[in-house]
């Protein structure tokens, strides 16, 4: 039972920078773009979130942990939404091919974040890290230890990391604002059939840009969550790879539905490290290691076989809109 | 009495390019009258109407609405404007509810009820009489029911001048008097109405005045009461032309394809074709009708090989050589057998044409397994093409532009021509006529006589009722995949059809 918890516990650590990557993906495939640099935009959260935090504990003679924690999603947010107005400019206002600009800004990503790390680190004397103290805030549960103490659930409800409660806050009001809003509607229909919401009216540029910048900032404050909860705060310039493309399959396998992905991002946490809880020695590592993608394909077989019209991906994702083609 | 016109444009130009797509058009509109814009294909209605929708902005000329000058910059400046215009192709978004769609893009007091729009819906749909569940996704609804959400979403916004881009294009006659029944409504509440056609006898039936456009020019507008049919037509392309298509009788008409209960399913398992048996004669044209999705575009398909039969079987006697089973065989061994397909779907590219490749590179598409060697003939198809060219008087700069950039009718020309160059005996054209202008139009119903002439079987699969009726020797009408009637086309009536097109064996149902 202990084993379970903490499979679950674990689970859910692993997921959270998931659900962050996924959430900003599925704003921006709502958008009916498909950002394929996910994987970039978390290496640079990752990298310029912990940098945030970092400098700002050396600048400070007190620092605060509440604060170093919004300075960590501000700096991070802002770094994925920059890199997603490159894409956006790219593929939006000069039409370029999604897909390769995707790929493109994937590797560019990658390559920024990295080097950022690593010159903060090498600059700073072959290590970067935070305090014990402030790491508490980034790592720790925000709920009182009483609550924690429950039997059996205690631990799985109260005590993650806050960014894991941030995340089903995020998936809530992303939910409502999709389902509900009418700027959901309109962003939704931009996906859909952006010729219809142009005549309708709506500023179909206008939706892509801001869906596609702000959804990047949400991937990106995954990567920082990533560094700073299941990295321990230590820049490591191995320690992202792969999350970003999770999370691009992760939004398929939520058949882009914000609330699947709370579920989704904690199962696909959970397939991440099977292979550190449930380690059987015949099984080499690797093959758990493909696990999440197994799944996805499984996902997306079944739910291409079943064509059910409401499962379907936005109908112009992956299309650049042009109001004369014709 | 003195009325203000709903709309007044004057002296308005629009280019594209180097094309004049208006030319100094003056056009007026009033409150509580229909009326019909009609013009050949390309002749410039969609454009004018589309700059009161705010789609284009003209280039040069001024317009009113009420007597007041307007800038319609935007299609949300139309709408402030009160105008409203239902385009040919609807836009609509499919995983959306009927209300969904109605409110999408407005700002009604900021937050989003749902309800309440159903609620308005549903008033709208009882002042006018249009039958619509406002929660109903579109994908689930006929293409009826979807032009009814489009003029609902229109009457939602406060619309009170309605532009109706060919409306009646993709509805039975049935769903045609109904919708003509509900702009009547329209017009008797006040309401200012102008419906795009190239029907004529819609005009007719319909409107209380015609503005007629040819080639981007205004040519003027009449009082429906005051004109005739062939007095419209006479304006409309300038000269006279007979409106009876050339009908000759074939001598020795013989048997050439027999169908015997053939079924289809498609990959859903929905059947598409259920039970078909019908025989087509050399030397006649075989008309199919049908409302859109019937199983018009299956059944040819089944015959060229492409769309896979359940059962039933499809004999094919070529002439003077007995028949032989079609069902199993390959699209290639099929055609080389003589028959032939000419496919025109809605995009007018997709099957049968590769967009970017010229005139020469398609014909090539048919005849690249022949010669012998790596290298393919570019001889030959370049012949065929200038052919083509010549005799359907295809207008491209060359045979090696691509023909995704010729326009609609040019494209149709080079689609049909390539496959009446290779002689076949049995020719299926499925709306080989989609979009075409009258002349263009007559250009390829004399081809499929000339065909029919040369004791070929041809199957015209067609939209237009009035063309199936002149032109066809027989008709068989599908009604949902299955053979609702076969009918001579020199007695049948239109009513009589429409009626197969809706009930299986033409009776209403109990």
């Amino acid at each position: 039972m202990t084993a379970f918890i903490a499979l679950i516990i674990a689970a859910i650590t692993y997921g959270t920078p998931l659900l962050f990557g996924t959430l900003g993906e599925i704003l921006t495939e709502k958008s009916g773009n498909l950002n394929l640099g996910v994987e970039g935009i978390m290496f640079m959260g990752g990298a310029i979130g912990l940098g945030g935090v970092f400098y700002y504990e050396k600048a400070v003679t007190t620092p605060n942990g509440i604060l170093a924690v919004i300075i960590g999603m501000v700096c991070a947010f802002i770094a994925g939404a920059i890199a997603s107005l490159i894409f956006s400019f790219l593929t939006i206002t000069l039409r370029a091919n999604q897909n390769v600009t995707g790929l493109a800004l994937s590797i560019f990503g990658t390559g920024i974040g990295q080097f950022i790390g690593e010159y903060m680190r090498i600059r700073e004397g072959g290590y970067i890290t935070i305090s014990n103290t402030l790491k508490g805030f980034f790592i720790n549960s925000p709920f009182p230890q009483a609550l924690r103490d429950i039997p059996y659930i205690g631990n799985i409800l109260f005590g993650n990391s806050i960014f894991f409660y941030l995340g089903i806050l995020l998936a809530v009001v992303l939910f409502l604002y999709l389902g509900r809003s009418r700027s959901g509607l309109h962003l939704r229909s931009v996906g859909e059939s952006p010729a219809t919401a142009d005549a309708a009216g709506i500023n179909v540029t206008r939706y892509k840009y801001l869906a596609t910048i702000i959804g990047g900032g949400i991937s990106s404050i995954g990567g920082m969550v990533y560094i700073t909860t299941i990295a321990g705060c230590v820049w490591n310039h191995e320690g992202l790879s792969g999350v970003g493309w999770l999370a691009v399959a992760l939004v398929i396998f939520c058949l882009w539905r914000p609330l699947n992905a709370i579920w989704g991002s904690v199962l696909f946490g959970a397939l991440m490290i099977l292979y550190l809880r449930l380690a059987l020695p015949f099984i080499p590592t690797q093959l758990y290691k493909i696990l999440p993608y197994v799944v996805t394909v499984i996902v997306l077989i079944f739910s291409s076989m079943r064509n059910n019209k409401e499962k379907q991906p936005p109908a112009s994702l992956g299309l650049s809109y042009f109001r004369e083609d014709r | 009495m003195e009325t203000v016109c709903a709309i007044e444009m004057r002296n308005i130009t629009k280019r594209f390019g180097s094309v004049t797509a208006n030319d100094h058009i003056d056009f007026s509109l009033n409150h509580g009258e229909i009326l019909a814009l009609l013009g050949e294909n390309g002749s410039g209605k969609t454009t004018l109407m589309n700059m009161l929708a705010g789609i284009y902005f003209p280039d040069e000329g001024e317009i009113f609405v009420n007597g007041k000058p307007a800038s319609i910059r935007s299609p949300k400046d139309a709408y402030d404007n009160r105008i409203g215009m239902i385009h040919q192709h609807y836009k609509l978004v499919d995983v959306f509810t009927a209300a969904e769609n109605i409110v999408l893009g407005l700002h009604e007091g900021g937050k989003l009820n749902i309800k309440a729009a159903n609620e308005k819906v549903r008033a709208i749909c009882e002042k006018y009489g249009f039958d619509i569940d406002p929660t109903q996704k579109i994908y689930d609804m006929s293409v009826s029911q979807k032009q009814t959400v489009e003029i609902i979403k229109v009457l939602y916004r406060g619309a009170d001048i309605l532009i109706l881009d060919e409306p009646t294009a993709v509805l039975t006659p049935q769903e045609t008097d109904k919708l003509f029944a509900i702009l009547r409504n329209m017009k008797a509440d006040g309401k200012a109405i102008v419906i795009i056609t190239h029907k004529l006898h819609e005009v007719m039936d319909l409107s209380d005045r015609v503005t007629v456009l040819r080639k981007g020019e205004y040519i003027g507008t009449v009082p429906t009461s005051d004109t005739s049919p062939q007095a419209l037509t006479d304006m409309m392309v300038g000269r006279a032309v007979t409106l009876n298509i050339d009908r000759p009788r074939y001598e020795h008409p013989e048997q050439r394809l027999e169908l015997q209960g053939v079924t289809c399913f498609d990959a859903e398992g929905v059947k598409k074709l259920d039970n078909v048996s019908f025989t087509a004669l050399g030397g006649e044209i075989l008309g199919i009708a049908g409302i859109a999705g019937s199983g018009q575009k299956e059944l040819l398909e089944a015959i060229a090989g492409l769309y896979p039969i359940s059962s039933g079987s499809i004999l094919y006697s070529p002439e003077g050589k007995a028949p032989s089973n079609l069902v199993g065989k390959t699209p290639m061994q099929i055609k080389k057998a003589g028959v032939a397909m000419a496919f025109v779907p809605e995009d007018r590219l997709g099957m049968g044409l590769v967009g970017s490749m010229g005139m020469t590179g398609n014909m090539m598409l048919r005849s690249w397994r022949k010669g012998k060697g790596i290298f393919v003939n570019r001889k030959d198809p370049n012949a065929l093409a200038l052919q083509v060219w010549k005799d359907l008087e295809v207008v491209t700069p060359s045979t090696e532009f691509p023909v995704r950039r010729l326009s609609g009718g040019n494209v149709q020309k080079v689609l049909v021509g390539r496959e009446i160059a290779s002689s076949p005996s049995v020719l299926m054209t499925a709306y080989a006529v989609r979009g075409l202008d009258i002349n263009t139009s007559y250009t390829i119903y004399n081809l499929m006589t000339e065909q029919k002439m040369r004791g070929t079987a041809v199957l015209f699969v067609g939209e237009d009722l009035d063309v199936l009726l002149e032109l066809c020797d027989r008709i068989l009408v599908l009604c949902g995949g299955k053979v609702s009637g076969i009918v001579d086309a020199r007695t049948a009536s239109k009513e009589e059809i429409g009626l197969l097109m809706t009930h299986i064996g033409g009776k209403e149902e109990a």
